[in-house]
């Protein structure tokens, strides 16, 4: 099996992109990872979007992208796993070098949710559930994290104060983040005095409408040689679940997760305690909180211990999501994917600016569609 | 968004409107719409089964902002019931107020509007549970 390696990133800035379209994001991310590459061409292209088809009622992402780079011809095609399509698309990417079946490979996460009203967001964002039931009853994604944010606060007499120092952490990490949505920090209080969208969950502790584009271009070794670009070698795995957490054994562990991460972790080499920053899909507090537990960063009921000791700021034993995570860099949905395995990259290549960690050699980034129906674990290496 | 057309509403109208599910004869997985294959255990025989009209509320939470198609019914309640055979479903909770919902509380099925707004003016039906009288 072929290696992997990153060889060249481009990010947007997280928005409302009010004058600019789906197609000019996502080429515009793609034309900046490709001259980071140092590459004119690529083999083939994976475009991964969660919300296209409804929003703008825009498919075949393929083949419009690549005919917005002048690139009609190469094999191109759209990938979609809810809000890890971004990531499904790299892992596509990914499959295609590691086949020997290409030398470079361009993926591309897009989305544009600020071409929506408020209501068909909502609505959107439940595309990844199991609509007959859960859509069917009028459930939303946040009320669903809002039952198990209560079921977690009950089992593990946890207190909300406790959960919601997630978001104030990421919006201290976005603050020297260029390309984030939300770059100011916030306290404590502010959070907990928002508004709720379904209780306990409150506001800040959601994400709001964005549009972003991401993209990588993937290399094989005998590529990676040749190109003068910054690089890092990249191994990711996947794994799935049903699509309601609630009609899981226990709504509160993410099986997905903890399989995707072992098999990322055996085939990359590398051990847990050897990764030193680490990107999660903090679609909400909760969210994060379940995430670093099912990853194994912190026992059953104890993930918000380690914010609550300081262990996930830039100083701490494994900073995390260093650059605003989705609460404050941004979630444009099929996008975020990318924008994970890209910081990774640039703090992996010390681009990270301000906030660039110490002597890191490998971290760890994990995208979900849903709430963990699909995980993708992706591990990055310095090269 | 979520188009209620006439024969997909239909379809699962035995779950909907009263509670009929799918019950594994192998390891008792419950399946609330029409499976070939068990999920949990892979076998492919089913019992037709009702599930029981009562339970206990687990959890529950108020959705403040709403999807397509329920925009005016908006504050309403989501409620996490575990029935009395073990069986978990997510229904909305009616008849009442949030102030007066509390977690292990007997609820019992009943037989609702969905939704009544869409573009083509079917009117769904469906399960949702109250506090037992
Ligand atoms: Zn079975």
């Amino acid at each position: 099996m072929s290696k992997v390696y990153v060889a060249g990133v481009g990010l947007t800035k997280v928005d409302e992109h009010w004058r600019e379209s789906l197609e000019y994001l996502m080429a515009e991310a793609s034309l900046k990872a490709l001259d980071d590459a140092g590459i004119s061409r690529v083999d083939s292209i994976y475009v991964g979007s969660m919300l296209s088809q409804v929003l703008q009622e825009q498919s075949h992402l393929g083949a419009l992208l690549a005919e917005e780079l002048g690139l009609s011809g190469i094999p191109a095609m759209g990938v979609e796993a809810a809000s890890a399509s971004g990531a499904a698309a790299v892992y596509a990417g990914a499959r295609e070098i590691e086949a020997s079946r290409a030398n470079a490979v361009l993926v591309v996460g897009v989305d544009k949710m600020s071409d929506g009203m408020s209501e068909e967001v909502t609505s959107a964002m439940m595309i990844g559930e199991r609509q007959e039931y859960t859509g069917f009853i009028g459930a939303t994604f946040y009320s669903i994290n809002a039952l198990l944010y209560s079921l977690y606060m009950n089992r593990y007499s946890v207190g909300q104060e406790k959960i919601a120092l997630f978001p104030v952490l990421c919006h201290e990490h976005a603050v020297n983040a260029p390309h984030a949505q939300y770059p100011f920090k916030i306290k404590l209080d502010t959070v907990l005095s928002s508004p709720y969208v379904a209780e306990p969950l409150r506001r800040f502790e959601t994400t709001a409408i964005a549009d972003g584009a991401a993209a990588l271009v993937l290399v094989n070794e005998e590529t990676a040689r040749k190109l003068d670009s910054l690089k890092t070698e990249l191994v990711i795995e996947s794994a799935t679940d049903y699509l309601t957490p609630l009609q899981r054994e226990d709504p509160l562990w993410f099986p997905s997760v903890s399989l995707s991460t072992s098999k990322a972790l055996s085939r990359s080499g590398i051990e847990k305690k050897d990764i030193k920053t680490i990107e999660i899909f903090d679609a909400t507090s909760i969210m994060a909180v379940l995430s670093l537990e099912s990853l194994g960063f912190a026992e059953r009921g104890e993930g918000w211990r380690l914010l609550e000791r300081g262990e996930l700021t830039l100083s701490g034993s494994i900073p995390c999501n260093t650059f605003g995570g989705l609460k404050a860099r941004g979630h444009p949905a099929g996008a975020t994917g990318i924008y994970q395995i890209a910081e990774l990259h640039l703090q992996l290549t010390h681009r990270a600016g301000k906030n660039q960690l110490d002597s890191i050699k490998a971290g760890l980034a994990q995208s979900l569609g849903g709430i963990a129906s699909t995980a993708f674990t992706s591990i990055l290496k310095e090269v | 968004m979520f188009r209620i057309k006439v024969p997909r509403y239909w379809r699962h109208k035995d779950f909907r409107y009263r509670l009929n599910a799918w019950k594994c004869n192998h390891c008792g997985e419950v399946h609330f719409f029409k499976p070939l294959v068990c999920r949990r255990c892979r076998l492919r025989e089913f019992n037709k089964v009702m599930l029981p009209e009562t339970g206990k509320l687990i959890a529950y939470t108020i959705v403040r902002s709403p999807p397509c198609g329920f925009e005016e019914q908006t504050p309403y309640i989501i409620g996490f019931i575990e029935l009395e055979d073990g069986t978990r479903i997510l229904s909305q909770i009616t008849d009442c107020y949030p102030e007066e919902l509390k977690l292990g509380m007997k609820v019992e099925v009943t037989f609702r509007r969905v939704r009544e707004d869409d573009p083509d003016k079917i009117i769904a039906y469906g399960y949702k549970f109250r506090p037992a009288i």
